[in-house]
């Protein structure tokens, strides 16, 4: 197993080494039988859910939880328990497959991540063999529901400065818990809460805690922009008894939970937002050669065209670095015997290995639709202001991706911040590498890359990962443990970082393809590609050039913009004619298509 | 009780149509199972959940096709028959043929299948397959109902409804209406993985080489023509007839 371990991909190291294209999963290593999955899901969305869509956004909790009972009938809430407990323990593709073609449903889609993911996941990672026993085969099959209290009004991001107290009793026998958490999804029906209370106001734990326990109550439903299918509450907890079997985990270490289940939010949140974007995509597509002006659909125009092939090429970014992460955990929990999978603690370690990762993607994935939503309704014009209009309800439903499961600010800040710990382990050997560039940039001639495909794009990323080295190399240099300060500059190197990741991913893709179908076949992958590449690579320079400046200063300033201007030197290619082309293929299609 | 199954894998009925060289494209398309044949699987199923039966799902096509038979797996079949025929899609006379060397050396009671494909809109594999094997058969069925070694069945008539009562074992196609198929649960899809799909080569069959050669020829296939918008005549009444008459005659070449 040692030796297995070893060949694994290690979390973050995508900055400083070349991927090997055999091992990133890619979409079109979906099998059938994980199309199967998906197919079963989304014919269940478009059966079930849809038609009640309407009723759904009124807030029908009864609804949702008929619905969700129904998608318990068909497994679809059973895919990451395993199979001891009442699940069916899929492997990570298929679970994100079908929580990609949820999103469709809109914010019922949110009631049931919330309720397979953060809500029953605790219990599955960290449960105790009872805990699991206990709660594990309702959640699977939808005879109870979950919910997942975190956030406090005093404290969100800083979810440590947590109020609500745990106390055990004299008798040794229960804790009492007391306190008010916020914005709880599900509250509204939840069955059961993982709460967050620190034991006698110091020691940070989780405990799950039943609806029925006496002293537990929900407050009003909040009034929000967007997400109105969904519940959200305030859970009051007034004396609770809580059996002190139900502390999950060990006391004082509600941290660890709490960080592994927003890693596991965070790319669960990515991943629905993978289908959030097609959906976008193709209601736009289908407006846009429908709608008619000035005697013809407006798919004529070309700045409309422009808006479809942006948008695709988002969509595609974020689809690819999705799934090439989901297949990051894929690969470790591969090597797992039976008995590591019921390991919860194992589990989420090997997803933990890739908090990088994880960051990137939520940020990433949720100002792509936050971008792909905001052109919809600008394609749709005056109609897409209109309620009627889905892309209305899209809009406003993802304006809270880049709050929650940890604000985009703070994901930004961990990238930076994790990898720079993962070098001081010697987990990754960033430093050596930031020196060994650092001469190296001294002597460095302009190249020409190769004129094959993605030669160009291969080049800009080689450079990409030399500029990441020589601005946070520079940064540690300069500010030292003082640069946690710099927010801005972590904030630009998290971006550099996370186009990077995109970047070489597409590539990646575009590559695995040309090898597999030939370069006739993977025309529209290529076209998105050197798309998305050459424009992730100028904000690179552009977020480089900012950083550098405030960095350095004088001659070693201008030194290094010297040093940047040759590692950018680069022919740019046409991309408003790419990006017709990309339109092309969209509006023929009228869906999201590679 | 035997039940046999015969299916058919189609595009699904949301791919958009594209004729390349003649051919139309399969590329980027997504292949669903026949939807008159999952009403087929659906009654099948529901027949082994209420007496019990042991169902075969039988199809020809590319090995593409064996996903078509899993998704009847996953929903409730045990076991697969796939006939590997790689050449342009067979006609109704190559498939009933294949089909019926397949059937003719098993048990069965009942064989069900869609009663009609919504690609080629061919009704007629079942029908031949049943005439092959000299049973009964009955179309558009929307109602089955077991006896003891009969059947009662209602079908489908242009609106009306007619009851049969037919003996056992015969063919039966199968109509809208007959039930609401079920998807393929995820526990269904895992367990489909692990059930029997048995492939035969067309040589193994034994047909000869007449059976096997299409009857049929596709001279040429085409995309309907796309519609023109339509014309509204204006002016006063006097005006606007004679300008019909004159795009009948001239324009349209009716009259």
């Amino acid at each position: 197993m040692g030796s297995t371990t070893d060949k694994l991909i290690k979390g973050g190291a995508f900055v400083i080494d070349d991927l090997d294209l055999n091992r990133m999963f890619v979409p079109e290593d979906i099998t059938d039988e994980q199309k199967m999955m998906a197919k079963t899901t989304e014919d269940y969305i478009r059966k079930e859910v849809l038609p009640h869509k309407e009723e759904l956004e009124k807030q029908d909790l009864e609804l949702t939880k008929k619905l969700l009972k129904k998608a318990g009938d068909l497994g679809l809430l059973g895919a990451d328990v395993p199979e001891a407990y009442g699940g069916i323990g899929l492997d990570k593709i298929s679970s994100s497959l079908i929580t990609e073609k949820f999103a469709p449903a809109g914010s019922f889609s949110l009631s049931y991540g919330a309720h397979v993911g953060i809500g029953s996941l605790p219990i599955v990672l960290f449960g105790t063999e009872e805990q699991k026993k206990k709660y594990l085969p309702g959640l699977a099959t939808g005879t109870k529901f979950a919910a997942y209290a975190l956030t406090e009004p005093g404290s969100g991001s800083d979810a440590r400065g947590a109020k609500a107290t745990a106390k055990l009793n004299d008798e040794g026998t229960h804790y009492i818990l007391n306190g008010e958490k916020q914005w709880i999804t599900n509250s509204g029906f939840a069955d059961v809460f993982v709460v967050y209370a620190k034991i006698d106001g110091e020691q940070f734990s989780a405990f799950i805690v039943e609806k029925e326990f006496v002293g537990v109550s929900t407050g009003a439903e909040e009034k929000k922009m967007g997400i109105k299918a969904s519940s959200t509450r305030t859970l009051i907890l007034e004396d609770v008894k809580v059996p002190k079997e139900n502390l999950l985990g060990e006391a004082g270490r509600g941290h660890i939970i709490a960080f592994n289940i927003l890693n596991i939010g965070r790319y669960k949140l990515a991943v629905g937002v993978v289908g959030a974007c097609k959906r976008g995509l193709e209601l736009a597509a289908k407006y846009a050669n429908e709608r008619k002006q000035f005697k013809q659909p407006i798919a004529k125009f070309s700045l409309i065209q422009n808006k479809l092939a942006n948008m695709a090429v988002r969509t595609y970014a974020t689809e690819t670095s999705v799934y090439r992460t989901v297949g990051l955990f894929a690969d470790r929990l591969d090597t797992f015997t039976e008995e590591d999978e019921r390991d919860g603690k194992k589990v989420a370690d090997a997803i933990a290995e890739y908090a990088i990762e994880c960051s990137l993607n939520k940020v990433f994935a949720s100002e792509a639709l936050d971008f792909v939503a905001d052109e919809a309704v600008q394609i749709h014009g005056g109609y897409g202001y209109m309620s009627e209009y889905e892309v209305e309800t899209i809009y406003r439903d993802s304006r809270i991706n880049r709050i929650f499961e940890g604000t985009n600010e703070i994901n930004r800040l961990i990238v930076p911040g994790t990898l720079l710990k993962k070098a001081m382990k010697g987990e990754l050997p960033l430093l050596q590498k930031a020196q060994t560039l650092q001469e190296e940039l001294m002597m460095l001639m302009p190249e020409q890359p190769g004129v094959a495909p993605l030669d160009k794009e291969k080049y800009l990323l080689k450079n990409a990962k030399k500029i990441f080295l020589m601005v946070a190399g520079l940064g540690a240099q300069k500010f030292g443990k003082d640069l946690e300060n710099e927010q801005e500059l972590l904030s630009n190197v998290a971006d550099i970082v996370g186009d990077i990741y995109t970047m070489e991913s597409v590539i990646a893709r575009a590559e695995k393809s040309l090898e597999k179908a030939g370069e006739a076949k993977s025309e529209h992958k290529l076209l998105m590609t050197e798309v998305f590449t050459q424009e992730a690579f100028q904000n690179i320079e552009k977020l480089a050039k900012e950083s550098l400046a405030a960095i350095e200063e004088g001659d070693s300033l201008r030194m290094m913009l010297s040093a940047l201007k040759k590692m950018t030197r680069f022919e740019p290619a046409n991309l408003i004619e790419k990006k017709r082309r990309i339109a092309a293929s969209v509006l023929a299609e009228e869906r999201y298509t590679v | 009780m035997n039940i046999l199954v015969l299916l058919k894998q189609t595009f699904d009925t949301e791919e958009n149509i594209v004729i390349e060289n003649g051919q139309i494209s399969e590329e980027n398309v997504e292949f669903i199972m026949n939807p008159y044949d999952e009403y087929a699987v659906e009654e099948a199923v529901k027949i082994k959940e209420e007496i019990g039966a042991e169902i075969t799902a039988i199809t020809l096509g590319p090995s593409r096709t064996a996903s078509a038979l899993r998704t009847a797996l996953a929903m409730g079949a045990d076991q697969a028959v796939l006939i590997e025929w790689d050449e342009q899609e067979a006609d109704e006379w190559t498939a009933s043929n294949l089909i019926a060397a397949v059937v003719k050396n098993r048990d069965f009671d009942l064989i069900l299948g869609g009663n009609m494909a919504i690609d080629s809109g061919s009704g007629q594999v079942a029908i031949r397959v049943a005439e092959k094997l000299g049973i009964p058969h009955v179309s558009t069925i929307t109602k089955l109902t077991l006896n003891d070694g009969t059947a009662t069945v209602e079908r489908d008539v242009e609106g009306d409804v007619e009851i049969v009562e037919i003996q056992l074992p015969f063919l039966a196609t199968t109509q809208q209406g007959l039930n609401e198929p079920r998807y393929p649960s995820l526990p269904g899809i895992m367990k489909a993985k692990k059930k029997p799909l048995k492939t035969f080569s067309v040589e193994e069959l034994s047909l000869e080489n007449e059976d096997v050669t299409t009857a049929t020829v596709i001279i040429d296939q085409y995309l309907p023509a796309k519609k023109q918008a339509g014309q509204i005549l204006e002016g006063e009444l006097q005006d606007q007839v004679s300008e019909l008459v004159q795009i009948l005659q001239n324009a349209a070449k009716v009259v």
